[in-house]
């Protein structure tokens, strides 16, 4: 067997808050996520990146976290699905997967609903093709889709009310 | 009636967990001590075991290994029978059959370790195909390699054959499909002879799981303990293997002292877990000049595999609803499922009759085109109604209008305008468009007796402080069971939905309440839910501390006060078979099931004639369900159910080799993403089943019978060319296409 790698420290901003992580180089940043920081929100369905459900937010664009070594998250900004919500408020695109059927099993639910808030960054208002590109790399098995434009399409509404 | 709860789309019980990341999936749950498991499988598809070899630079002696020789009582997973080893011991039937179960607290050398283990296996002749297990090539299962075989018979059919004007024949096939849950299959377990066993994970049947483990440990039935954790996905694919993956977990917790996590990547779940049987139906169908069925004889096969597992229950399935919504004096079907050298075929939503609909309705579309009939102009014909016997010869007693259906989703869909415009642009251009359907039913709950046989019970119980608490077997996968089960209480109780609490599936608390499969959850259990709701609810009237008209406050004070004057109160229900319903196994006839969901689903396709690729431009689904308890959750089961159909008729194809599935990753294994899928437009009619808790009937199988044989009839319609098997992929298509111009 080839000399053990030797343990990093990766320093990075993980859901608004300075953290650093101590992991082999080349680690999934989907296993340190889950596994040192405690944030089992973000899901593997696949681990060769398929299906989106291990999708967070690096620098503002949305990764596929099990395609990520973590030595590439040093000195980055991460947000995961527990970022979303502020305190006990769900997140607009939260609340409106909850009440137009976006999820059921919940399981590609949490890169879905990322994949949703990095696309209405970029187009705070987007077409029905545009919803559909922008979640193309987002599998869901339950759905078939149709809620889950629904409740982006409900999203982008309750987001006009309040502002 | 009018109701408060049901009919209204309630969010999601545990949806807030869902959408924040807190819900618990088997995989974010740790025990202090645990280590991980893997099994190692055979690296034939059939022979003897002659050695097992622990080889290269891997510290072996750090590491569980667990073989046949280990299992403490007997080597199965029992299900029906118990012809499926645990672990194989001296043969191997499958490429993917476990042999030995490795457990180390580092996963990383564990996957080194597992391919450190070389299996010493003396091939013997193997068969793949249903044809070549219908002339017994090999001797591979029982005296004929056939798991179950069926014959139902209603009419003359032999003497109808003169009479009939057309007689039409045509062979459909299937393939298998991967049910593709997201979340892929996982088990943890703790278990030593003073503790007993206890395993959580992702599963959609824990009394399948409990009844496995006793087996394999010999244990009496209060030492096993199995819990359901949030479930991600299941469509079937979580009935039956979870008790594979839960007998090796516990094994090697049994021999290790500690908790062992056993997680499945992606690509072990495809290759070894179970999917949809492929199948093969042939049809010969007799037709009058008129357009009536006088004549149907069907031949229906199912590739079942190695072992029998849960085949003759999907091939019984299949059989009932083969010949379809339709009245013919005169029909045959002989059915059988047979083995294979594959890893074992089981339920996937929809359980043999998305096999023998597609058939079918692809069969009569092709009857309508010989006979000179518009295909709606022939269904129409022959729909069956109240009254009039199906091919089991069950007479439906309920409110049936297929025709209605067909109207409503021929009008929603265009289809009669759009079929004549395709027709005359079609010659025009090289993306060719076109419209079909289906129309179908499928029957929800058990089959037969199975019901009366299962037996569920589920409870309801109040506390103290005024929680009602539902306790049933059954679990959710994101199909709404803990969203209707509220509703249902609720409703019943007079509540709101935040008072109710479902309780974690555990085998330990809840009862056996049957397992959640079959189109049976809001039908079967939840008129127990209701039965047991109601019967709380009498006895605190009974008891004198409530009274008609009350509010939320005064079932509070009412719990409180009959707490303490009586103790707990919970009223458990057991599910009683009606009794005007027959089953008779001898024959295969009676009443098949004790209602029916009745459907019309209408695809519109264009296919570019240049890279034979289909799309699906728009989807009509229109059905009669019973009373829709939570519209949105039912419009989400039915539109789920369209898109895994769509993948079924278009994009999944499982490539195999030697009985090996060869594309077993979601690069090239192509399930339906946001930009394959139309709108579906999901239209409901609600006629209130009786028995039904609030009037409702089972739909969560019901999208996956019809989709694909209306896409199918769709691209018929669009090309000209004669679809005779799913998927249509491109490549097959293109052949289609060719040999047409030819």
């Amino acid at each position: 067997m080839p000399e053990a790698a030797r343990k990093i420290r990766v320093q990075c901003m993980l859901n608004g808050r300075a953290t650093t992580l101590e992991a082999y180089p080349m680690a999934r940043l989907l296993d340190v996520l889950r596994e040192q920081a405690g944030l089992t929100g973000t899901k593997e369905g696949c681990g060769e990146g398929e299906c989106g459900a291990c999708s967070i937010e690096m620098d503002g664009a949305l990764v596929n976290s099990c395609l990520v070594p973590v030595l590439q998250a040093e000195g980055a900004k991460i947000r995961t699905i527990e970022g979303l919500a502020d305190d006990k408020r769900l997140h607009a695109v939260q609340q409106a997967f909850l009440l137009h059927g976006g999820a059921q099993c919940g399981i590609c639910t949490p890169g879905m609903i990322l994949a949703a808030v990095n696309l209405l960054a970029r187009k705070p208002q987007p077409t029905e093709s545009e919803i559909r590109e922008g979640l193309a790399g987002n599998l869901c098995r339950c759905t078939g889709y149709t809620k889950i434009f629904e409740s982006v399409v409900e999203a982008c509404r309750g987001t006009e009310k309040r502002a | 009636m009018e109701t408060r709860l049901i009919g209204k789309s309630v969010p999601r019980k545990e949806g807030r967990d869902k959408v924040t990341g807190r819900a618990r999936y088997v995989d974010d749950v740790t025990f202090p001590d645990m280590i991980y498991g893997v099994a190692v499988r055979s690296s034939v598809a059939r022979g003897r075991i002659r050695g097992i070899h622990f080889e290269g630079s891997i510290p072996w002696a750090e590491f569980i290994i667990v073989t046949a020789k280990d299992i403490p009582s007997k080597n199965c997973v029992a299900l029906l029978i118990e012809d499926q080893p645990c672990l194989a011991d001296e043969f191997v039937n499958h490429p993917e059959e476990p042999v030995v179960l490795l457990a180390h607290p580092d996963k990383y050398l564990l996957e080194e370790a597992r391919r450190g283990v070389r299996m010493d296996v003396e091939p013997l002749p193997a068969i793949f195909t249903i044809d070549d297990s219908l002339a017994r090539k090999q001797l591979i299962w029982g005296e004929d390699n056939t798991f179950k075989s069926f014959h139902v018979e209603k009419g003359d059919v032999d003497s109808a054959w003169g009479k009939a004007d057309f007689i039409v024949e045509g062979e459909y096939e299937t393939g298998a499909q991967e049910q593709l849950y997201i979340e892929p299959q996982g088990m943890i377990a703790r278990a030593s002879p003073a503790e007993g066993v206890t395993v959580w994970g992702s599963l959609q049947c824990p009394y399948y799981v409990h009844k496995a483990l006793a087996h394999l440990f010999g244990l009496p039935k209060e030492r096993i303990r199995v819990v359901q954790t949030e479930t991600g996905g299941g469509f079937g694919g979580k009935e039956e293997y979870p008790s594979m993956i839960a007998c090796h977990a516990a094994l090697l917790a049994w021999k290790s002292g500690k908790p062992v996590k056993m997680i499945y990547d992606r690509a072990e779940d495809m290759a070894a877990t179970t999917k949809r049987h492929p199948s093969r139906t042939r049809h010969r169908t007799g037709v009058s000049r008129d357009g009536k069925l006088l004549a149907m004889e069907i031949d229906f096969t199912l590739d079942g595999g190695a072992y029998e597992t849960l085949s003759p229950v999907v091939l019984s399935r299949g059989t009932i609803h083969a010949a379809g919504p339709y009245d013919c004096p005169n029909v045959r079907i002989r059915s059988r499922a047979v083995a294979t050298n594959a890893p074992p075929h089981g339920a996937f939503r929809g359980f043999g009759a998305p096999q023998s609909v597609f058939a079918l309705e692809r069969h009569l579309d092709r009857v309508a085109t010989a006979i000179g009939l518009e295909p709606e102009e022939l269904r129409r014909r022959n729909f069956i109604h109240e009254g009039q016997p199906l091919a089991v010869s069950q007479v439906i007693r309920e409110k049936v209008s297929m025709g209605l259906l067909l109207d409503r989703a021929l009008e929603l869909s265009g289809y009669h305008a759009k079929r004549k415009r395709f027709h005359e642009e079609n010659s025009r251009s090289t993306i060719r468009r076109g419209i079909g359907f289906a129309a179908f039913l499928h029957g929800a709950g058990f089959t037969g007796s199975g019901e009366e046989h299962l037996a569920s019970e589920a409870a309801v119980e109040v506390t103290r402080d005024a929680r009602v608490r539902i306790l049933a077997g059954s679990t959710e996968m994101g199909q709404g069971t803990n969203t209707i089960f509220a509703q249902i209480a609720a409703e019943t109780l007079g509540l709101d939905c935040e008072q109710i609490e479902i309780v974690q599936p555990d085998t330990g608390v809840v009862p056996n309440s049957g397992p959640t499969v079959a189109s049976r959850t809001a039908m079967i259990v939840g008129k127990l839910v209701e039965s047991a709701a109601r019967a709380v609810q009498q006895a605190l009237f009974k008891s004198g501390l409530l009274k008609k008209g009350y509010g939320t406050k005064d079932f509070a004070d009412a719990c409180r006060k009959y707490s303490d004057k009586f103790g707990a109160l919970q009223s458990l229900v057991k599910y009683e078979h009606p009794r005007d319903l027959h089953w008779d196994d001898e024959r295969y006839q009676g009443d098949a099931y004790g209602a029916y969901a009745w459907a019309v689903y209408v695809a519109e396709v264009s296919v570019d004639t240049r890279t034979a690729e289909v799309r699906v431009e728009d989807f009509v689904a229109v059905q009669e369900v019973g009373k829709v308890i939570n519209p949105v959750l039912a419009a989400g089961q039915i539109e789920g159910g369209v898109a895994q159909g769509i993948g079924f008729a278009l994009y999944e194809n499982v490539v195999w080799q030697e009985g090996r599935m060869v594309n077993g990753q979601m690069t090239n294994y192509i399930m339906p993403t946001s930009m394959d899928v139309p709108p579906i437009r999901v239209f409901f009619e609600e006629i209130p089943y009786p028995r039904g808790p609030a009037g409702a009937k089972g739909l969560g199988e019901l999208p996956l019978d019809g989709t694909a044989p209306a896409i199918a009839n769709a691209i018929a319609h669009a090309t000209g060319v004669d679809i005779l098997r799913i998927p249509v992929t491109p490549e097959s298509l293109l052949s289609l296409l060719e040999s047409a111009h030819a």
